[in-house]
């Protein structure tokens, strides 16, 4: 501790450059921490999903989709509980840069299947009530403006036409992993505007016992097989992880960019130390002279590259940290729950150790090994 | 008994092929309370010398003995808390670092020590005290004259104490009411304070004020005179 003061003071001899070192550490760990969470919330999301519930699909492929007249013989299956069904609207609302999932669903079963849509009972009765009804996220809500009861026309892009709902409900979620900015609207309106063509994108079946997943949705696609639209059934998690697979390799993107920042900050980091080192000879001599030893200008040399390095960690992954969580950020929604984890701050913190180690070595090293007398030439 | 004891020391330097021989057989006694002033002219081995005694440089053969140590058989590892136990050095360039207050520079050789900051605070201040700077503590060297600066560097050589203080032209940099100054300050430290000093120098007027002077010449001491005082 008594050695601080000389720590910060030589922190201080050059404040400007100093500042500019820790801006440089906290950009690039902040840059890392973001890129980072991109890779741990596809992750989180390819693992997330409830072990009750199966997703079936059309076996060609999730664009097409199946008979509404499935969900019975669905239901009737042993070991299914429940079964639900939504359709992919794909609308537009005002000028659609700002881009929000929205489905059909079959509003009751949908509700009921996913728990952790929180809506408040007399919305959730007012929702079931109107046809051309709709709740939408309270992170929409806050997004765009509305408010409860607001009429809102989104313009459909697979299914033609102005579509205008009444907002009836405002969800929140359990879960941070499910969109709070989705805009949920009614099946059976759906089907009755486009014709009654009596198709569902998706079904949802809520199984009695999870170890019976695999069995159950065996059964399913069994007793499709040979029908016009066979179907494939899996967990919810493996629904959700093939999703995560569009994503391609963008994790080991990430993973490249973000490490290559952090090795270009190493180089601007390790120059501002040698610089702040070399600059120093005479005075290192000095302490040596004084009898400082040389393990001894070791450490504070490692310590001023700690003190800049840890500072602009804490700067940058603290800024990673509270901004993404302060704004609820979720990269207009494909990213839901995109939070900076712990294990990302930690690793983010390993890396701020490496990057002293990294950074303070060559002028620590060099400071211990500084002949006195030669450098004290160096002073006169 | 001497506080120092030079014998047979021998220091050469190679300089790409060239051998440069700078002391060839030195012999030389301090005793405690001496004050020496040690001149000759440049390339003579003076800053040698003082860097032998400090143990900052070690001699090609010979002994160094100071404050019953000998210098010249120690690693550098045991001679830095050495170094920090029995030497105040002080040099042309004053040498204080510019990001500390006075105090701090001051201060820094207590902090090689187990001193409590209330012990090292208590010694700091008297250091301050007796080279008279006392109300400039928090300033930093950019705020000091230069002689203000030296004696800072005089505070910092003397506070933990030392067994012998080696300057290297202290008034090298300062002007004649500063050197005049610093030398009464000097003259204090040894009459009052019974402290060891050598200091080397170009300056008549500092050799003037030593109790004994030394000549250095082509790396013997060719002359030795005790200073009628």
């Amino acid at each position: 501790m008594k050695y601080l003061p000389l720590v910060l003071a030589n922190l201080g001899r050059h404040k400007r450059r100093t500042i500019l070192t820790i801006a440089s550490v906290a950009l690039a760990l902040f840059l890392f921490a973001s890129l980072r969470t991109v890779v741990t919330t596809i992750g989180a999301y390819s693992q997330w999903g409830s072990a009750r519930r199966l997703v079936t699909t059309n076996a060609t492929g999730i664009v097409f989709p199946l008979p509404l007249a499935y969900a019975n013989r669905l239901r009737a299956l042993p070991g299914v509980d429940a079964v639900s069904w939504a359709n992919w609207f794909g609308g537009r609302y005002g000028d659609g840069k700002r881009f929000f999932a929205n489905f059909a669903v079959d509003a009751e079963s949908y509700l009921d299947m996913y728990p952790e849509i929180v809506l408040p009972p007399d919305q959730r009765e007012a929702f079931l009530r109107e046809k051309a009804s709709a709740v939408v996220g309270i992170r929409l809500l806050d997004i765009f403006g509305w408010r409860l009861g607001q009429d809102v026309t989104l313009q459909g892009t697979i299914f033609p036409g102005d579509w205008t709902f009444t907002i009836r409900g405002v969800y929140t979620v359990s879960d941070p992993l499910i969109n709070e900015d989705m805009l949920l609207f009614r099946h059976d309106y759906l089907d009755e505007r486009t014709g009654r063509l009596g198709f569902a994108g998706w079904y949802v079946l809520k199984i009695a016992n999870p170890t019976e997943a695999a069995q159950v949705g065996k059964t399913v696609d069994d007793m499709f097989r040979n029908s016009s639209s066979p179907t494939k059934t899996g967990t919810e998690q493996q629904f959700n992880a093939s999703f995560a697979t569009m994503w391609g390799n963008v994790g080991f993107l990430m993973n490249t960019i973000g490490l290559a920042v952090v090795f270009a900050i190493l180089l601007v980091t390790a120059n501002a130390m040698m610089m702040s080192a070399r600059e120093r000879t005479g005075e290192i001599a000095v302490l040596k002279t004084i009898g400082f030893t040389d393990r001894m200008l070791f450490t504070l040399t490692m310590l001023e590259a700690g003190g800049i390095t840890l500072i602009g960690a804490v700067v940058g992954l603290g800024a990673a940290k509270a901004l993404y969580k302060g704004t609820n950020f979720n990269a207009a929604g494909f990213l839901p729950g995109f939070d900076v984890t712990v294990g990302t701050l930690l690793t983010g913190l390993g890396i701020a150790l490496l990057l002293m180690l990294a950074s303070g070595l060559v002028p620590a090293v060099r400071a211990a090994r500084l002949p006195v007398v030669q450098a004290l030439r160096h002073v006169e | 008994m001497a506080l120092v004891e030079i014998r047979d020391v021998y220091k050469t330097f190679h300089r790409d092929t060239q051998r440069i021989e700078v002391f060839t057989g030195l012999d030389l006694t301090i005793e405690p309370g001496s004050f020496l002033a040690l001149m000759g002219p440049s390339g003579s081995g003076k800053s040698t010398l003082l860097n032998l005694l400090a143990g900052l440089d070690r001699p090609s053969s010979g002994t160094v003995r100071v404050a019953d140590a000998e210098v010249s058989a120690m690693t550098p590892a045991q001679l830095a808390p050495w170094r920090a136990r029995h030497i105040g050095f002080v040099f042309q360039q004053f040498n204080l670092l510019p990001v500390l207050t006075a105090y701090q520079n001051v201060e820094l050789p207590l902090l090689l020590t187990r001193l409590s900051k209330k012990e090292r605070d208590e010694r700091v201040r008297i250091a301050l005290g007796v080279v008279g700077l006392e109300d400039r503590m928090d300033h930093y060297p950019r705020q000091l004259s230069g002689g203000q600066e030296q004696r800072t560097a005089i505070a910092r050589a003397i506070v933990a104490d030392p067994t012998l203080i080696l300057l290297d032209e202290p008034t090298g940099q300062l002007d004649s009411h500063s050197s005049q100054e610093l030398l009464v300050l000097l003259q204090r430290l040894n009459h009052e304070f019974k402290k060891t000093i050598l200091v080397v120098t170009h300056d008549p007027h500092v050799a003037e004020r030593a109790k004994t002077v030394l000549h250095l010449e082509k790396g013997e001491l060719i002359e030795k005179q005790a200073v009628a005082r």
